[in-house]
């Protein structure tokens, strides 16, 4: 059996008296595409925080790649290879559509490999970059010029530029239309064909369903389900989770 | 424009200055003029933390009187020339801001500010209270009248005018290769906003420690001096308030996005409270300053310098 | 040498009604700060502010302190209202206000205190009460009037406060807007005009809190400036946001002032309450009673 690339060991994290995760054991291997679901409220953005160090969780904890995350900064979690991409788009306002993407290379790649990428071969990195999300028309524009699905695309690219062994996408297909989804969806496949390991958290399930080789959904804290998406939807507890 | 290039611009503009400062020979522009170039310094230093970091330091004050006070301790135990005190005053004010700032920076940029009031205030009281260093009867230097260099005797306040002249040029150098550097766009992504910086890889904590402790230390040179210049320091003049307004206001209403914003926000407040002190008096040009602190914040938010850009922006349409 | 009892007693019990004062002065920020997120650091200009409008109605008219502040309550409610428009019509919408929000309090805690040099001098005002000057004493114990009666005030006021904020509409619908201002929206209230009430509220007490300061010590232009500390210690000492900490954190604070004072003199006592600030911003943040 592969070993996990990340593994989540009974994880729990409260807001006072709040349970937002309530022991969470998850497994992700190398290369798969989780999907990640659940309603609102049931702390999946708090998983994702707790995982890339955003929140730090106070029981249990999270292995990446072998080694143990506790007490990492966020930071630290990216050098190794742990990226995610914000709900709502968090872009660096007072740069340029390029620039953003230079950050990530400028300090998660550069602390990770240790040696100075050159000023060209990081102006190429980013314009492939874009390319990829198709940006590269508005590389020196501002983030306030872009449009909705360019900051989400732009959120991506940032996230992708950081060099990821694995990528969480946390609903970066909110409210874009049924091609834009398209679009997203293809990059991911292509993302996760070039090896990155992705998690996708989403509420479109024909976008879930068709991405993921495994599901999971978290409910008030807790894991109800883990397996084959198509196993996973006719899961009597998880139809009532979302329609009961 | 080229790094090299830049820092020879820099010098020649110095070097005029200078030699006009020279020519003219009347004594108050050199205290004037003193004057002005340690608010170079000191806003320049305060928008490297303030204007590319977003972190408010309201203490300027403190490190500046640590700076003029660790030239009174040295003054007393061991005499050594200016340029040494203010290296030592550099590095007292440096390690204080990097302390503090790592008690401190760990939270929210509002913690923040409000700490820097508060280790103002501590600070002070410390001063007040160690009799060492005058403690709040203050402490006399006496200022030499004139100081041999190269086999000439040169008036002191001349000295004095040189080395603040040249710690601005070291001040503004060290901002425009900082804003230009790797650091200076983890900087920005730290004011943009700090938790997508963490997530792209940037070690926030560690960058912001840098710049309290470069902030501070500038500051700290630019105090050290200052005992010589005033002759008679008391801890109101040392940590007056006037320092930590000037520090903010000058960035502000010059523009924090450069090293231009705080080199033209101080030359143009500096000047003005200086003709306002003479003919009105101190008090009104500080309220001034306030005043213009508050206008400046709500209706031009990015500055002087902001207001031309725009300006350059429409022309080009 | 037997230790001086008396004095620790009498020094505590100066401590707790000095405590009671600080409640006065630390409650508008505990709203402002602790639930609407605005770092108000010029608050301790509005309470100056307060002081001297006392001093002005009391030397000119004779009347008494404690009526001004009730007097300006309703002024300076819409002074703070105004304020917060402009606040957040210029930082606040523009998501500026970490850096430029802050300059502008600074600002006008700056204005204020200038103008107030210029148009009243440095020396220090006072005003006069019946109360001002004699004391209560049981044994060895001195309850000075001046200091007593603005201690109950101040708990009074604070205690008005929590019934506002626990029972009425408006007074909830403020503490929801500290949770979370999206579901405030949604419940059909305004949440700037909440916030727009609140701030008005916490500028209010500074009135109260103006009146306070001047029965208990004569106020120059420069005094504000030592609470701007105290008001951010206690709040962060008792914990962000929550109004009983306020009173912890003031008792704390008023009581270790008091013994220092009394024991090493009154000049080390501004350094108390930021060292207590630093120390708590280091070690637990979040305060005693924090969320």
């Amino acid at each position: 059996m592969t070993a996990s690339l990340l593994q989540i060991d009974q994880v729990g994290k409260r807001f006072g008296g709040f349970v937002a995760l309530d022991g969470i054991n998850l497994n992700v291997a190398p290369g798969e595409r989780l999907g990640l679901i659940g309603p609102n409220g049931s702390g999946k953005s708090t998983l994702v925080n707790c995982i890339c160090g955003t929140l730090q969780n106070e029981t249990g904890s999270v292995t990446f790649d072998g080694r143990k995350l506790d007490g990492l900064a966020a930071h630290q979690r990216t050098i190794l290879g742990l990226s995610r991409s914000f709900q709502l788009p968090r872009p660096f306002h007072s740069m340029s559509v390029a620039d953003n993407l230079r950050i990530p290379l400028l300090y998660a790649v550069k602390a990770r490999s240790g040696s100075h990428l050159a000023a060209d071969e990081l102006n190429k990195h980013c314009v492939e970059y874009l390319r990829l999300v198709g940006l590269d028309h508005k590389a020196s524009r501002r983030p306030r010029d872009l449009t909705q699905v360019e900051m989400r695309k732009l959120e991506l690219a940032r996230a992708m530029a950081a060099e990821p062994k694995l990528l969480i996408a946390d609903e970066a297909m909110a409210g874009l239309s049924h091609s834009e989804i398209e679009d997203i969806l293809k990059l991911l496949m292509e993302l996760n064909a070039r090896g990155i390991t992705i998690i996708m958290i989403e509420h479109i399930m024909s976008a879930v369903m068709s991405f993921s080789q495994r599901l999971v959904v978290l409910v008030s804290g807790r894991k109800i389900a883990d397996g084959d998406p198509a196993e996973v939807v006719r899961n009597p507890e998880v139809e009532k989770a979302y329609l009961g | 424009m080229q790094s090299r290039t830049f820092i020879l611009a820099v010098l020649a503009v110095a070097a005029a200055c200078f030699a006009a400062a020279q020519l003219v020979s009347n004594d108050y522009l050199f205290f004037a003029g003193y004057t002005v170039l340690q608010f170079i310094v000191l806003a320049t230093a305060w928008n490297i933390l303030g204007g590319y970091c977003g972190y408010v330091n309201f203490g300027s004050a403190a490190f500046f009187a640590l700076g003029a006070y660790s030239t009174v301790f040295f003054h007393k135990t061991f005499q050594m020339p200016i340029p040494l005190l203010i290296l030592v005053g550099g590095l007292v004010s440096g390690i204080v801001g990097l302390g503090m700032g790592y008690l401190t920076l760990r939270l929210r940029g509002s913690f923040f500010a409000i700490a820097t009031l508060a280790l103002a205030v501590v600070l002070q009281t410390l001063i007040v209270n160690w009799d060492y260093v005058g403690g709040s009867r203050g402490a006399y230097i006496i200022r030499p009248n004139t100081i041999s260099i190269v086999g000439r005797e040169v008036p002191y306040i001349e000295y004095l005018f040189f080395l603040m002249l040249a710690l601005a040029v070291v001040a503004i150098i060290t901002a425009r290769t900082v804003e230009r550097s790797r650091l200076g766009f983890g900087f920005a992504t730290i004011r943009d906003d700090e938790l997508a910086a963490e997530a792209s890889g940037v070690p926030t904590l560690r960058l912001k420690l840098i710049a309290t402790t470069l902030s501070g230390a500038l500051m700290g040179m630019a105090g050290a001096p200052f005992p010589y210049y005033i002759g008679f320091l008391q801890p109101q003049s040392a940590f007056a308030l006037d320092y930590a307004v000037n520090s903010i206001a000058m960035p502000m209403i010059g523009g924090t996005g450069s090293w231009i914003g705080p080199l033209v926000g101080a030359i143009l407040l500096g000047t003005i409270q200086q003709v306002a002190t003479v003919t009105i008096s101190s008090a009104v040009n500080v309220l001034i300053v306030g005043v213009l602190l508050v206008a400046f914040v709500i209706i031009a938010p990015n500055g002087l310098v902001g207001l031309v850009q725009d300006l350059m922006r429409k022309k080009s349409r | 040498m037997d230790f001086p009892f008396e004095l620790l007693i009498n020094a505590v019990i100066a401590g707790v009604l000095l405590g009671g004062f600080y409640i006065a002065v630390t409650v508008g920020i505990s709203i402002a700060f602790g639930m609407l997120d605005i770092v108000n650091i010029a608050h301790p200009a509005f309470i100056i502010l307060g002081s001297y409008l006392a001093y002005i109605l009391n030397s000119r008219l004779g009347i008494d302190p404690v009526l001004v502040g009730l007097l300006m309550l309703p002024v300076f409610y819409a002074l703070g209202a105004a304020v917060y428009q402009v606040y957040y019509l210029s930082f606040e919408k523009r998501g500026q206000e970490a850096l430029r929000g802050l300059a502008f309090f600074f600002g006008i805690l700056f204005i204020t205190e200038v103008a107030l040099i210029l148009v009243f001098g440095v020396d220090y005002r006072y005003v006069e009460a019946s109360y001002i000057g004699p004391a209560a004493h049981f044994a060895f114990i001195d309850l000075p009037y001046r200091m007593l009666i603005p201690c109950v005030l101040a708990l009074a006021m604070f205690a008005a406060l929590q019934l506002y904020l626990g029972r009425t509409f408006v007074g909830r619908a403020i503490m929801a807007v500290a949770q979370d201002q999206g579901a405030l929206s949604l419940m059909a209230a305004n949440p700037i005009r909440i916030k727009r009430i609140a701030f008005g509220i916490s500028i209010a007490t500074a009135a109260m809190a103006g009146a306070f300061l001047i029965i208990i010590q004569p106020v120059e232009p420069s005094v504000g400036r030592e609470y701007i500390g105290r008001v951010f210690a206690i709040c962060v000492l008792g914990g962000l946001g929550s109004l009983p900490g306020t009173v912890i954190g003031a008792m704390l604070l008023g009581i270790v002032e008091s013994i220092t004072a009394t024991f090493y003199g009154p000049s080390w006592a501004p350094a108390v309450a930021f060292g207590f600030l630093l120390l708590t911003l280091a070690f637990r943040p979040a305060g005693i009673l924090g969320r």
